[in-house]
């Protein structure tokens, strides 16, 4: 039984498979359907015909995380860190009988690479589904509160 | 110190035929100069005209680090002004665009000004009585730049009076954004959202000497590119067809053959363009809808031959890349000498199916976002070429591909497409727009 809980506890373990560098575990939270959704708009409705920073299904994460390791990915030597202080998530649904989960969760995300450490501010909303006794992420949107600022490489996941 | 100021001779020495000095790209002193000389010598895109669709519409921007101010005036006209009250130097206009209404008003001491910029009140206007105001700076109103053209949309401006015009200035370069605007089966294109911005620890001119470098992509990008390409083989299974993504992604890693026989065309003042056989850009898929669109527009030959024109990018020299197959503008927009704000538009093509918007949307994002891993590949060589080029072991930086002796500069010309012409040919029109109002200005001083 999926409770309020169990969600909180699935936007901590993927916080903390991000910081840890597990990317396959965390790409294993996703839906085959899921996305990763950072708008560039305030409130943004449409990810396809609005601009985002990112829009990417799976195989677009997997070149991501493939991408990280790379012999030739010259971005990542040195290779970058990444830091999430989460607040508790506010959950917005949990109706198991419908199968529909979402939170909502203010955070501050640091992303380091050499002697360079960024730090950024906002909300990661979380949509997720019920698959056997696990949850998984349909949809993952992380809005910036300053979208709008002109940003430096941001490498890692938020 | 001053090494280059109004020293014609000691700038043109930066520029060889076939190398530049790593000055051009590191020196604070040459940075304010071209904010002094080449910027307002050059003509800049300030904006596009459907940013300014009603009257009291207006943009700001910065013509090298001029902040400007464009309006539509209550008669349809468009105006550019510098971007400051006369009375105290307050921005009349803090936001990239708005609607003012019928005037500006300054948020210090409310002197207003009508959208053409004159001067339209003044709050107890009393006391200038007998002042001579009249004769005065500030009651002329918002300073306008008086050389602005609005070419099918597009506006473009040059601050100083004196320079070539805009004709002279872009020439037969102005058809890729004739082919980008004609693209639309109505001819017109539309600013609809806000650009991706991305902050660049490097020298302008790098990002522009990029958009023609053919030999990159298949190294720098193998990592994102080369990644999605064997993801994507790794993955497709029974399916037949190519997903966006990876049609946008697989032609960055076409090989130095194909780079060759596509072509460069440059043209005089430092415009240029790759990809004229063909280009990256040839072998996306049909969108439904849009060719009958096209051919109902312009007639069978003439959607054709528009739809025929898939150039790779077009350097509008010295700082935007068009790009009018996927109907996108690069801003390479200088901050300081090692830092660079690049903004870039998507133009939706007014009549055409959504798929396209989005398609360019797509690549917007896969290739010029801070969070695009093309991006992340370009940027780390920036950032190394702006490290680099302060040791002292060779102080020039090499663009000899493909050069020949006696080549001519301001000439019209297609090469084969891994030379580096066209950035000889940008350094050609830099020391040029650097210096051409320089010894004029050192005989008024004398």
């Amino acid at each position: 039984m999926i409770t309020e809980k169990t969600i909180t506890d699935f936007i901590y373990r993927e916080a903390d498979l991000l910081d840890t560098m597990q990317w396959q575990a965390w790409l294993d939270l996703f839906h085959p359907e899921g996305r990763y959704w950072m708008p560039l708009e305030w409130q943004q409705q449409d990810p396809v015909l609005q601009p985002s920073l990112m829009y990417e299904d799976l195989l677009l994460l997997k070149v991501r995380v493939e991408r990280l390791a790379g012999e030739r990915t010259f971005s990542q030597k040195p290779k970058s860190r990444c830091h999430h202080l989460l607040q508790a998530p506010l959950i917005v649904t949990c109706e198991p009988a419908a199968g529909m989960f979402k939170a909502r969760t203010s955070y501050i995300y640091t992303e380091t690479r050499g002697d360079v450490l960024e730090r950024f501010s906002g909300w990661a909303s979380h949509d997720l589904v019920q698959v056997g006794d696990a949850l998984k992420i349909r949809l993952k949107r992380v809005d910036l509160v300053n979208f709008d600022a002109p940003f430096g490489n941001i490498q890692l996941f938020m | 110190m001053d090494r280059y100021r109004n020293n014609a001779f000691a700038l043109g020495e930066l520029v060889r035929d076939a190398e530049v000095h790593r000055d051009v790209y590191v020196d604070p002193e040459i940075f304010d100069l071209e904010m002094e000389h080449l910027f307002p010598n050059s003509w800049i895109y300030v904006g596009h005209a459907s940013q300014l669709a009603k009257p009291g519409d207006f943009i700001t921007a910065n013509i090298g680090r001029q902040p400007v101010l464009a309006s539509r005036h209550t008669d349809g006209s468009i105006h550019v002004f510098y971007n400051r009250c006369p009375h105290k130097g307050v921005k009349i206009a803090s936001e990239p665009c708005g609607n003012t209404g019928k005037f500006f008003r300054c948020p210090y001491h409310a002197w207003s000004f009508k959208t053409d910029g004159s001067l339209l009140a003044i709050p107890l206007k009393k006391g200038y009585e007998g002042t001579g105001f009249g004769d005065a700076r500030a009651n002329e109103g918002l300073s306008r730049v008086r050389n602005v053209v609005v070419h099918r949309d597009f506006i473009f401006a040059q601050l100083n009076d004196n320079g070539v015009s805009f004709e002279n200035y872009f020439g037969e370069s102005l058809s890729t954004i004739d082919n980008m605007v004609d693209r639309s089966p109505e001819g017109k294109l539309a600013v609809v959202a806000a650009p991706i911005r991305y902050m660049h620890t490097c020298n302008w001119k790098m990002l522009v000497e990029n958009q023609t470098d053919t030999c990159h992509p298949m190294v720098a990008h193998e990592s994102s590119a080369g990644t999605a390409v064997k993801v994507w083989k790794r993955e497709q299974g029974d399916s037949t067809e190519t997903p966006m993504a990876v049609q946008l992604y697989g032609p960055f890693m076409s090989p130095y053959e194909f780079y060759e026989q596509s072509g460069i065309r440059i043209w005089p003042n430092g415009h240029g363009h790759t990809g004229v056989a063909n280009s990256i850009h040839s072998n996306y898929s049909d969108i439904e809808g849009y060719l009958g669109q096209m051919v109902a527009a312009y007639g069978e030959t003439r959607a054709h031959e528009i739809l025929g024109e898939v150039r790779h990018n077009t350097v509008y020299f010295p700082n935007i890349m068009v790009k009018g197959a996927v109907q996108i503008l690069r801003n390479f927009i200088p901050v300081a000498v090692d830092k660079t704000l690049v903004e870039s538009w998507v133009y939706r093509l007014v009549g055409a199916p959504d798929k396209l918007y989005e398609r360019a949307l797509m690549y917007n994002r896969f290739i010029n976002a801070p969070t695009s891993i093309v991006g992340h590949d370009d940027l780390e060589m920036y950032e190394r070429a702006q490290e680099g080029l302060k040791s002292n072991g060779n102080q020039w930086v090499n663009l000899q591909r493909l050069h020949e002796a006696g080549e001519q500069a301001d000439v019209t010309a297609v090469i084969n497409g891994t030379s580096e012409r066209q950035m000889r040919n940008q350094f050609h029109a830099w020391a040029k727009f650097m210096t051409i109002d320089m010894d004029k200005r050192v005989e008024a001083a004398e």
